[in-house]
């Protein structure tokens, strides 16, 4: 009898839990509706035939091709690749020092230097980027690529080095003192124990660094001079004169680009993982 | 020339206001099989990575091999680590792992394959040399990490609770195999562990230590049988302890009276005066006993409890009206188990030179 009970109690515990499974289900389904359905409208309708975005008129691919035809977006995109290149570069280099530094020594300003560190991700962009423009007008620089890149080296330094500080949080430090017992001296542990092991981490910091610059426009503005135009300030001053296909176009582009990008970042991890023993 | 493969004179590490290791000087001899026991925190982790050179002393000195250490950073010295945790290169295969000392010290390639292989071999895991750590159980990589220092023929291995990872059973067979292996290849180690029968059984000689100092250096036996202080009675395995007063003295014996009624009497090692405080240690298996009593020397008591334990049977006996003492009796003949049933009196009897005379 009382097992009985227990059954039917059991069976409609079940049949809540399927209804509660199937709003669960519609609500993570609504929230990817919601984040990807104007990316998906945007793709769609730089195939349109049609100049506005009002009405599809059929499938083209005229706007990519006049977009390969434009040389102002050309020079864009050049300066866009050159200043995230340079400053990826950079930064990760510096970012994964200060990790380094942050993560295995104490010295007196620790604390200070820690907080410092993150002031630059919590920051308001336009802050930023009138202190930097501010900075450069006083050192009586002229605005150009240079000044982009440094713009862009000092807040990447700090994504750098808070992603590469989160891989060396889980570093055994014993790894270290097992090289240096086996001869190895000070540079040849790093090379060829620490750098190896923490590479997905300071991979992932360029990447994080590099989409960041790609895709910055605020300081990037601000700290901006004649002839060094980037990708996102050519499309704001294009979209000026209303959206055309062609934006889409771009956009859809750099969509792809910026997946690339993320799936590269994924495989990277996956790949060091299989080495690392954590988590 | 000197005959010890590793001296310490004096030896102390601060770490801020804690002394992890407090003026520590041992000498131990080329060849040896040398243990530090002690509970966690007692230093002996400390004094191996001094010995090692992760650490450096705040005071004395290390020698190794007769040579001063100073600041010699660790990829400098003669000795080499197995590490607690293995601590083997994870994006490293086995072979990568086990040659890298060897790579380090630009030993040419085929000299590299040839030793590789072999030591593998020795630690029982030939043709593992292409896997990963990862893929390797938690023996095999003790093992390979044994392999990966004893590549490189160091005059000292040391050892750092290496079996602490491992399942009783394993333990106790890579005990075995590790003696062994030392015997083999001739190597001293310097063997850090908190288990005191891992210490006993595998040890040449032993140095027990408590917050930070070195309370007694001797052979397993001596250690077990002579200890030095009441730490080390109580640490290195069970021991009954009856404190007590001098009350007299007979010959080399002093008489201790315990808890003013019972009179025990102890061959005195060591200068004790009258009226002192004092600890009587007698080893439960050291004492016998009897349904009547054998001689004037033995003492009688109450069987308060039996506990049978497979191999042994151990009593609790009362003595007097708070000392309560434990006895071991091995399982001889079947059936012999509690052949004293609790309530019964009965007269206890040790050889004197069994009872250990320790300050209080």
């Amino acid at each position: 009898m009382r097992s009985n009970k227990r059954q039917a109690g059991k069976v409609q515990k079940r049949r809540r839990g399927r209804w509660l499974n199937r709003l669960l289900s519609l609500h993570g389904v609504l929230g990817y509706i919601f984040l990807y359905a104007p990316i998906v409208i945007l793709v769609i309708f730089s195939f349109n035939a049609s100049r506005f975005v009002s009405d599809w008129r059929g499938f083209t691919l005229q706007w990519y091709t006049r977009l390969f035809g434009n040389q102002a977006i050309g020079a864009a995109l050049r300066n866009s690749l050159i200043v995230a290149g340079a400053s990826t570069l950079i930064s990760t280099v510096f970012g994964t020092m200060v990790a380094l530094a942050m993560e295995r020594y104490r010295f007196r300003g620790k604390m200070a230097f820690d907080a410092l560190l993150y002031l630059p991700i919590i920051i308001p962009d336009i802050s930023m980027a009138v202190m930097l423009l501010l900075f450069f007008v006083l050192a009586h620089w002229n605005l150009g690529l240079i000044t982009i890149i440094i713009s862009h080296v000092a807040f990447n330094i700090s994504f750098v080095a808070v992603v590469v500080r989160a891989r060396l949080a889980y570093f055994d430090i014993s790894l270290e003192e097992a090289a240096q017992d086996l001869y190895a001296n000070e540079w040849q542990t790093f090379r060829r124990v620490t750098l190896p092991l923490i590479m997905p981490g300071i991979l992932g910091g360029a990447l994080l660094a590099f989409t960041l610059s790609i895709d910055d426009f605020v300081i990037t503005f601000f700290t901006a001079g004649p002839g060094s135009t980037t990708l996102p300030l050519r499309i704001y001053s294009m979209v000026k004169l209303g959206v055309t296909p062609e934006i889409n176009a771009l956009s859809s582009m750099m969509l792809l680009a910026s997946m690339g990008l993320v799936f590269l970042s994924l495989m990277l991890q996956k790949g060091g993982k299989g080495g690392m023993d954590i988590v | 020339m000197s005959t010890y493969a590793i001296q310490l004179k004096d030896a102390s590490k601060h770490f801020g206001s804690v002394i992890a290791v407090d003026r520590v000087s041992l000498s131990i001899h080329d060849g040896e099989f040398f243990s530090l026991l002690g509970p966690s925190g007692c230093g002996k982790t400390t004094t191996l990575r001094l010995i090692a050179g992760f650490e450096l002393p705040t005071q004395g000195d290390i020698y190794i091999c007769g040579e001063l250490q100073g600041e010699t950073p660790p990829y400098r010295r003669p000795v080499n680590t197995v590490f607690q945790n293995y601590a083997l290169f994870p994006h490293m295969t086995i072979f990568q792992n086990v040659a890298f000392g060897l790579e380090m010290q630009k030993v040419a390639r085929a000299e590299i394959r040839q030793r590789v292989s072999e030591v593998l071999e020795m630690v029982r895991l030939p043709g593992m040399g292409g896997r990963k750590p990862s893929q390797l159980s938690g023996g095999q990589q003790q093992r390979v990490a044994l392999a990966r220092a004893l590549v490189n023929r160091p005059r000292v291995l040391l050892l750092d609770e290496p079996l602490g990872a491992l399942d009783l059973k394993l333990r106790k067979a890579m005990q075995l195999e590790l003696k062994e292996l030392q015997r083999r290849v001739g190597i001293t180690f310097v063997y850090v562990t908190h288990d005191q029968e891992e210490a006993l059984t595998m040890s040449d000689r032993i140095a027990v230590m408590q917050h930070g100092r070195v309370l007694q250096v001797g052979t397993p036996e001596q250690i077990y049988e002579q200890p030095a202080s009441r730490f080390v009675a109580d640490f290195i395995g069970e021991t009954n302890f009856l404190e007590g007063q001098v009350k007299g003295r007979r010959g080399s014996e002093v008489a201790v009276v315990v808890d003013g009624v019972l009179t025990l009497h102890v061959p005195a090692e060591r200068a004790v005066g009258m009226e002192d405080e004092v600890t009587v240690a007698i080893r439960p298996e050291k004492i016998s006993l009897h349904a009547e009593p054998p001689d004037a020397q033995a003492v009688p008591g109450v069987v308060e409890e039996v506990i049978y334990t497979g191999t042994d049977t151990r009593y609790l006996i009362r003595l007097t009206g708070q000392t309560i003492v434990t006895v071991r009796q091995q399982n001889v003949a079947v059936g012999s188990s509690a052949c004293f049933a609790p309530g019964t009196r009965l007269y206890l009897r040790w050889q004197p030179e069994s009872a250990r005379l320790l300050m209080a």
